[in-house]
């Protein structure tokens, strides 16, 4: 890792715990991810990382605990105030608007960027078009940045798996955020796409000092990432250390290879 | 050949009246993947209320016609208030359920409130024949569904850019994509299910006086409701245009089948020809002429 600028603590979770019902999904979380970090977030299978992830953006509403994001503590977010704070965030199953094309797709991304009203817009005259013309601009640049300058009028649908991918990220980049929230990136790539995709993550972490959390099952791509690791297992919290510390405990690895239970 | 001229006209000016209402039905499927039962109804109740403004209170036209919209938009309001924010997150089927009960209270209300005797509806807009049609190509064709025929071009227009172009409508195909996706980049999912259904109302509106001005305000208004069923399917339930183009395509076909095939059969054509044509198209091309593509990773 080169010098980069870790900041104070952007996002600070205390003592969340979730539950669906009676079973526990999250049991007594307690983290924070500091200004400028890539932050990893690892666990078997249900362990409750999609979930921890659903907190933070505001689609799950936690029992306990409380979510400070830049100074301000709340017990929960609604989806539309954690975009608008500047969370922005891809999902694990691809959710792309699928019958647009890659460039409409970016441009949802800056829907909070663009203020106009409704009756400027129906009309599409006079500050209507100047903000869309800028907002273009700028989700050209973000298809530039990410190099998909030839898929950019082609309907998402229709695109392979990693290029869709690619484009979710886009669409989360469009709405500069603050904190980027990444649901396994790069799951189902091959490594040629996974090395692209880790290329991205770093640039955007160092190029624009985007704080970044992740979620990814690939340990190498895990380990050389992140600057800290938070390890969950069934809802518990079993370890958060730098990537050399978690790979040496032994929690972590009973968790990840099983351990003979008495 | 002058005569079969004459059929397919007066078949297109049919047509378009069922496309306005096919219209309404494509904005709230487009938005929310909802089937809006209640849009024929929708469109009864909006002709309600403008006669009623007009004949009760004596409104002029245009004040009764932007209180009207008031009204609409207003009924969007609550619709989102009372319907649709309970409802998130439920089965397609259930929301369907919720509009056929919202078309029930829409009639009953609209009965309420102005009566259930047929109204004349007279904005202004010209009636009887095209005079210069007449005189100039020798065919009869109604100034009034002329009027109707400019009408929906200029509907179409404007939705259209207003779908494609604007971030409004870029957020509108989101949420009809992807409600979490859309959510996520903070769409609000209220407001534009509040503008979808103002705009649907609106269209409701529109489609309400062409239909009033030409047959009265009556409430089997609400039962062409179900012959825009078939031009959704021939047009695509999600493609503007493809609701005027499926609505020309049933309004010709039926006057079409009915004049030169009806004698032989009897008659009445017109009545299950439009049901006939789409359940044919749902076994060639179940997306409809224009429908976004169905498409299934595996």
């Amino acid at each position: 890792m080169t010098e980069r600028n870790i900041g104070d603590v952007i996002l600070k979770v205390d003592n969340i715990s979730l539950s669906f019902g009676v079973m526990k999904v999250l049991d007594d979380i307690s983290f924070d991810i500091r200004q400028g970090e890539i932050r990893s977030i690892i666990g078997p299978n249900g362990a409750g990382k999609s979930s921890m992830l659903n907190v933070i953006n505001g689609f799950y509403h936690p029992q306990q605990g409380s979510i400070t994001f830049k100074g301000a503590t709340r017990r929960q977010m609604a989806p539309q105030v954690a975009a608008s704070q500047g969370i922005a965030r891809t999902f694990q199953n691809i959710a792309l608007f699928k019958g647009m094309s890659t460039l409409d797709n970016i441009m949802t991304g800056r829907n909070l960027k663009m203020k106009t009203n409704l009756f400027w817009q129906a009309l599409h005259i006079g500050p209507a078009r100047t903000e869309e013309l800028e907002n273009r601009e700028a989700a050209e640049k973000i298809i530039d940045f990410l190099d998909i300058q030839a898929i950019r009028k082609k309907p998402v649908g229709k695109l392979p798996y990693g290029l869709q991918k690619r484009v979710e990220l886009g669409r989360a980049l469009a709405a500069e955020p603050e904190l980027l929230l990444l649901d396994e990136p790069m799951a189902g790539m091959n490594s040629e796409e996974k090395e692209d995709m880790c290329r991205f993550i770093l640039d955007v972490n160092s190029e624009f000092g985007t704080t970044i959390a992740l979620i990814e099952h690939d340990m190498g791509v895990v380990m050389d990432l992140s600057d800290r690791v938070l390890v969950l297992d069934y809802g518990k919290q079993l370890a958060d250390d730098i990537p050399d510390k978690v790979r040496s405990n032994q929690d972590v690895i009973d968790a990840y290879l099983g351990v003979p239970h008495e | 050949m002058l005569f079969f001229i004459e059929v397919v006209l007066s078949g297109l000016m049919a047509g378009i009246m069922y496309s306005l209402v096919a219209l309404g039905f494509v904005l709230i499927f487009k938005a929310s993947g909802i089937f809006n039962f209640a849009q024929g109804v929708m469109a009864l109740f909006a002709a309600l209320t403008l006669v009623g403004l007009m004949e009760k209170f004596g409104f002029p036209v245009w004040l009764s016609i932007i209180g009207t919209i008031a009204v609409m938009i207003l009924l969007a309001w609550l619709i989102e208030r009372l319907m649709l924010r309970q409802l998130v997150n439920q089965e397609p089927i259930i929301l369907f359920m919720a509009t056929i009960g919202l078309a029930y209270v829409l009639e009953g209300m609209g009965d309420i409130l102005w009566g259930s005797d047929v109204k004349v509806l007279d904005i202004g807009i010209p009636q009887g024949a095209s005079d210069w049609m007449l005189d100039t190509f020798d065919i009869y064709i109604e100034k009034l569904e002329v009027f109707a025929a400019a009408t929906a071009a200029t509907l179409v227009v404007i939705l259209a850019i207003f779908f494609q172009k604007t971030r409004i409508g870029r957020a509108l195909r989101a949420v009809a994509d992807d409600h979490q996706a859309a959510l996520s980049v903070g769409i609000s999912l209220h407001t534009i299910w509040v503008i979808v259904w103002s705009v649907a109302g609106i269209v409701a509106l529109v489609a309400g006086i062409m239909w009033g001005s030409k047959s009265g305000v009556q409430f089997s208004l609400s039962l062409i409701a179900l012959k825009a069923l078939p031009v959704l399917i021939l047009g695509g339930f999600t493609s503007v245009p493809g609701a005027i183009i499926g609505g020309m395509i049933i309004g010709v076909g039926e006057k079409v089948a009915e004049v030169y095939l009806g004698p032989f059969v009897g008659g009445a054509i017109e009545n299950w020809f439009a049901y006939m044509l789409a359940l044919a198209f749902l076994l060639v091309r179940p997306q409809g002429l224009f429908g976004e593509k169905i498409i299934e990773r595996v």
